[in-house]
């Protein structure tokens, strides 16, 4: 038919592509062998940056020609006036913007712009902003962008309140952008700090502990402006609770307090001559500038943590000059400073005592909310409420859920210990993919509240029977723990960790599922190990328990290792302490 | 292209250049028709038209006068064998009906304006029939039945009210944005003079349309690639009118996000209900036949969300029934976020730029509100108001052109001016100092051109009719038109099919161009050159008759007019 647009054939067109492909990549590979040898002989000239300019430009991810390019430039800015240099970078920022519109994703670009924008006579940070608001107006989650602009704020220094505003714009337009909710996070204790006496937050602090350390609440915002904030991030995730950024960012305003650094045990063992120190969070003692004084005399001491495995331990241990605290009718003094942090703990061994430790009765606040809030009372009780409101409306959501969790720990973890569970089991529920996850945290909360009840009941047993625990975590606070029974749950394995239980005599672990007891590893005191109905399955399964001296009591029963062939006297040959096997 | 190289020879005459007409027209000589394209009027896209002032007071001197019955001249003598003879109605003007202008600014002694002779006559007039300085004229319309099927329309250039107290100094805002923002100071008031005088840089629409950013014109200009002809801008807020108040309608993500107005619970359950909408359900489907009213009162909305789903989102009125409802809201979704924060598109210097973008290609910030007004009393009916500011190129700096639009219960003037007098301080109106005040306006009745269906008339089957403007928001009834006249015509060809890749056309080759004058390279710009060829040829074996035929029959028309379901 006439006048019809004539359009070439498919096997034509292909031929054609296919030609033109060979004809570029044979220039292409031309011009980047030129562009090497060029480099070889050490030449910086014109010509050298013009290649690597058309080479860049196809491919901007080349990152040896930009390294040679920057070479180039650095030459020339030896050679050249400062207003020649100025004109050369300026060109140089074309050409990037035109290797960014290729690809506005490349790292070799943003950073040769990064580059060439620091070395810039007179740069032009007015331009460069607006670079990058071009660019996230494209895409708002391009993190090279936001990178260089991070950059371009630094350098030109950009008022904080602005930039500020920057980020309610970007957030105003997607909220479901993280980048700027983080941003938002990092301006506004800059702009809006905390006033400097804290209107005391709910958490009495500790009579004995100095007062908080200026960087422990450097991340805070103050109160006014915070309430703005949860007004805002409310609007968010009731607008849309499904996205994970705006509850990403409650939780951080929600706070996050870090526990002041401390020994939080001292403890001390006359027959092992042995001295175990807990701290608040994993250290490397061999080189924190631990010192141990006895009686007035530092000791030369070798520290070593509970398990070969950890570098850094919450828990580490060491044995004393033999005969020096063994005499039973003897008092002794121990000292045990933590010279970086400039703290210590004294523990006294009175005469007549096997044993002895020392450690802060523990509140809730500080062995564990921590991990959320700092808040006050009030506010996180409003807080709980409206997202509870939300819940109402959508049941099933698991963000809302979970931050239900985390505020009912926040507020009262023993209290909503209930609410907590039906809560964890619906999340299993709606959010199945991640149903491992939620046990394991399910798991923590539960040791969490163990741990606080036997606190209360200032008791050495630590029992957390048929709790559907999937996990241990929390042991470095099971330190003085004699007894413990963690019968009827799902556990796999006793994890390096469990060596941290010292004092550890009975251990109750009937109708789990463990496979794997490397934890169990020198304990010194352990005279009881009960593991009915596991999954151990071979003898060198139970070669950690060799490591326990004191072993007397062994119960295997239900456990495919008992099946095994001469099981017997295998055990006899590895465990020659037990004398009461069950099989 | 000189006279004597315009080709004698057919595949298609197309009479008119509305949209439809325009949109056939393209459609055949993309797939190779010979089409010759013709229309009667000095101007292009008829109903679909676009006016500068001048141009909008020549149109409605037009209308205003009697337009001598055209002698019938007898071709019957040019008939050859097997051909017939059908009349085209003589005049158009019986779509347009009840037109009254009003001019409310100053006139200024200028004597000699061409366009003189226009104004005085509208002022005397109107002193007859009111009391201020305005006109009123109501034409003749052929059938008197037809008044009640008819869309209202008006344009009111205003300008802004010229001192709002507590403005936000907000340089993007609409000037009917609830806080009455107003940041430049007290300003002269534009004389009717100035307006005549900058005449030209209005682009006044007959019609007010907005695209649907998904809807089936967006789709088409995109497909065909002839979007590249005109400019596109994301209409900038959706507004309604609300217990006295224009407040702002939260609709996509962001917009519910930041609002004001709602409580969080509210935020939610609007976000649900619209996530819950996209897919029909057991649930709507109970619904069925009832008022979609009702069923957002179930879903347990608060007042407000009820106002802003009904009114703005699906533009229903209280009795739609709610598949109607559902299937708007639904359309309305899923154009929001295609190309911004609101679902509609604007065309930059006005609609009358589509219809040309199917013909010539002619060389080719802007901040557009959209408010819907429900019914301001019982029996009222449901006006929608599109503003659009100087950035769009319809109007001069420091004015505004608005244009409110409606199903007609009574005439245009009857209809609308309560919502003006609300809405804008005009002589008429108390208590809106606040409010911008308006300086001329234009009322005037358009009928539906959505009843005209090619079945209501009896014509040999090579003749089709394509309809004037419908009162729905969107295009659709005149693309769907389109299409189907396309494919009654040309049953075996690609309606619009893609443009082929510059790069894959050959332009070596000469077999098989013979109607093509131009040189290869122009090969896509021909096939529009085509459709704009203006010869005196009869048309022979398919002839496309334009027509403004009156709607048959009301309940059809009613029914039609509401707005665009989803295909």
């Amino acid at each position: 038919m006439h006048g019809r647009v004539k359009i070439k054939s498919t096997a034509q067109q292909e031929e054609e592509k296919r030609k033109e492909r060979e004809k570029k990549l044979k220039i292409y590979v031309a011009a980047r062998d030129a562009c090497f040898s060029k480099r070889n002989e050490g030449v910086w000239d014109d010509e050298a940056l013009q290649l690597t300019q058309q080479l860049l430009s196809s491919n901007p991810d080349f990152a040896t020609l930009w390294n040679y390019r920057r070479e180039i430039l650095m030459h020339l800015e030896t050679v050249k006036d400062e207003d020649e240099v100025q004109k050369i970078y300026e060109a140089e920022l074309s050409f990037l913007e035109s290797c960014l519109k290729v690809n506005p994703k490349s790292y070799g670009s943003w950073h040769h712009r990064g580059w060439v924008s620091a070395r810039l006579p007179r740069p032009d940070w007015a331009r460069e902003l607006s670079l990058c608001d071009r660019c996230l107006s494209l895409d708002d989650r391009n993190f090279h962008c936001w990178d260089y602009r991070r950059m371009v704020v630094k350098m030109s220094g950009v008022p904080v309140d602005q930039e500020l505003a920057f980020t309610d714009r970007l957030i105003g337009s997607n909220f479901s952008n993280y980048s700027s909710w983080h941003y938002r996070s990092t301006l506004l204790p800059l702009l809006h700090p905390e006033s400097p006496e804290p209107p005391s937050p709910c958490r009495e602090p500790p009579q004995t502990s100095p007062p908080p350390s200026p960087q422990t609440h450097s991340h805070r915002v103050c109160e006014e402006q915070l309430l703005k904030e949860y007004e805002l991030v409310q609007n968010a995730f009731f607008t849309d609770p499904n996205d994970q950024s705006a509850w990403f960012y409650y939780r951080w305003l929600l706070g996050r307090a870090e526990r002041e650094e401390m020994i939080s045990c001292v403890y001390v063992s006359r027959d092992e001559e042995r001295v175990a120190v807990a701290f608040s969070r994993p250290v490397n003692a061999q080189s924190v500038g631990l010192l141990l004084v006895l009686d007035g005399q530092p000791q030369r001491v070798e520290w070593r943590s509970v398990h070969p495995r950890f570098k850094h331990s919450p828990v580490w241990i060491c044995d004393l000059p033999p005969g020096t605290i063994n005499d039973i009718s003897n008092e002794h003094n121990l000292t045990v400073h933590w010279t970086e942090k400039h703290t210590h703990r004294d523990c006294a061994l009175y005469t007549g005592r096997a044993e002895s430790w020392c450690r802060d009765s523990a509140t809730d606040q500080e062995l564990f909310r921590s991990e959320l809030s700092v808040e006050k009372t009030s506010v996180l009780q409003s807080e709980l409420q409206s997202v509870n409101q939300l819940q109402e409306l959508e049941p099933l959501n698991k963000w809302c859920l979970l931050t239900i969790i985390l505020l009912m720990r926040a507020l009262d973890p023993l209290g909503y210990e209930k609410e907590t569970l039906a809560h964890f089991q619906t999340l299993k529920e709606v959010d199945s993919m991640r149903s491992a996850y939620y046990s394991d945290l399910c798991s923590k909360f539960m040791i969490e509240n163990t741990i606080l009840k036997m606190e209360y009941a200032e008791v050495r047993v630590f029992s957390i029977s048929d709790k559907n625990l999937t996990t241990l975590c929390h042991l470095d606070q099971l330190l003085l723990v004699t007894h413990i029974n963690l019968s009827s749950n799902q556990l796999q394995q006793l994890p390096p960790q469990f060596a941290m239980l010292q004092c550890l005599e009975v251990l109750e672990a009937d109708n789990n599922s463990i496979e794997n007891l490397e934890g169990v590893y020198h304990l010194p005191k352990l005279e009881e190990v009960l593991l009915k109905n596991n999954k151990i399955s071979t003898l060198a399964d139970l070669q950690p328990l060799a490591s326990c001296p004191k072993l007397k009591r062994l119960d295997l029963r239900g456990n495919p290792v008992a099946q095994t062939l001469n099981v017997e006297s295998e055990l006899a040959e590895l465990l020659p302490s037990v004398t009461d096997l069950l099989l | 292209m000189a006279a004597e190289d315009l080709p004698s020879e057919f595949d298609v005459v197309i009479l008119g250049t509305g949209l439809a007409e325009s949109v056939v027209a393209a459609a055949c000589s993309r797939v190779g028709q010979r089409v010759l394209h013709v229309d009667r009027r000095s101007y292009y896209a008829a109903n679909w038209a676009s006016f500068t002032f001048n141009g909008l007071l020549t149109w409605i001197q037009q209308h205003q006068e009697e337009s001598p019955p055209e002698e019938a001249q007898d071709w019957s003598s040019l008939l050859e064998e097997g051909e017939e003879l059908i009349y085209l109605s003589s005049s158009d003007s019986a779509s347009i009906s009840n037109l009254q202008v009003f001019c409310y600014t100053s006139e200024e002694d200028e004597e000699e304006e061409a366009q003189r002779p226009d104004a005085p006559n509208t002022t005397e007039e109107e002193s007859e029939a009111a009391d201020e300085d305005a006109v009123k004229e109501t034409s003749e319309t052929e059938s008197s039945d037809s008044k009640d099927e008819e869309t209202n329309q008006e344009a009111a250039e205003e300008q802004q009210a010229t001192q709002a107290e507590g403005e936000e100094p907000e340089a993007d805002q609409p000037h009917l944005s609830p806080a009455a923002s107003q940041s430049e100071p007290t300003r002269k008031k534009i004389s009717y003079a100035q307006l005549v005088k900058e005449g030209r840089r209005f682009n006044i629409d007959l019609v007010s349309k907005l695209m649907y950013s998904r809807g089936s014109l967006v789709d088409l200009l995109i497909k065909s690639n002839v979007s590249r002809y005109a400019e596109f801008k994301n209409v900038t807020r959706i507004l309604t009118y609300r217990h006295g108040n224009v407040e702002q309608v939260p609709c996509s993500r962001a917009d519910v996000f930041a609002s004001r107005q709602l409580s969080v619970v509210e935020k939610r359950k609007l976000m649900r209900f619209l996530t819950s909408c996209v897919e029909e359900t057991e649930e709507h489907q109970a619904y069925n036949g009832r008022p979609y009213l009702e069923f957002l009162c179930d879903q347990q909305l608060s007042d407000n969300l009820q106002h802003f789903l009904l009114h703005s989102i699906a533009m229903a009125t209280e009795d739609t029934p709610t598949e109607e409802g559902l299937a708007s809201t639904r359309h309305f979704l899923r154009c929001l976020g295609r190309y911004g924060n609101t679902p509609f598109l604007f065309p930059v210097y006005g609609l009358g730029e589509i219809p040309q973008c199917f013909s010539p290609p002619l060389p080719v910030s802007l901040q557009v509100s959209m408010v819907t007004v429900p019914p301001i009393a019982a029996g009222r009916p449901a006006v929608r108001m599109v503003e659009l500011s100087p950035s769009t190129m319809t109007c001069i700096p420091g004015t505004y052109l608005v244009h409110l639009t409606c199903q007609s219960v009574g005439s245009a003037y009857e209809d609308l001016s309560p919502v003006v007098t609300r809405m804008f301080r005009t002589p008429e109106s108390h208590d809106r100092e606040n409010c911008p005040s308006v300086l001329w306006c234009l009322y005037f009745n358009m009928a539906d051109g959505s009843g005209a269906e090619p079945e209501d008339h009896d014509l040999p089957s090579n003749v089709f009719v394509c309809s004037g403007p419908d009162a729905g928001l969107g295009h659709d009834h005149a693309i769907r038109q389109a299409e189907s006249i396309f494919q009654k015509i040309l049953p075996e060809e690609d309606f619009c099919p893609p443009a082929p890749n510059p790069e894959d056309i050959i332009y070596d080759g000469d077999n098989g161009s013979s109607s093509t004058a131009g040189g290869e390279e122009e090969a896509q710009e021909e096939a529009q050159e085509e459709a704009q060829e203006e010869a005196q040829e009869e048309a022979r074996e398919e002839a496309q008759e334009e027509a403004r035929e009156e709607p048959q029959e009301e309940k059809e028309v009613l029914e039609e007019a509401s707005p665009p379901a989803e295909e």
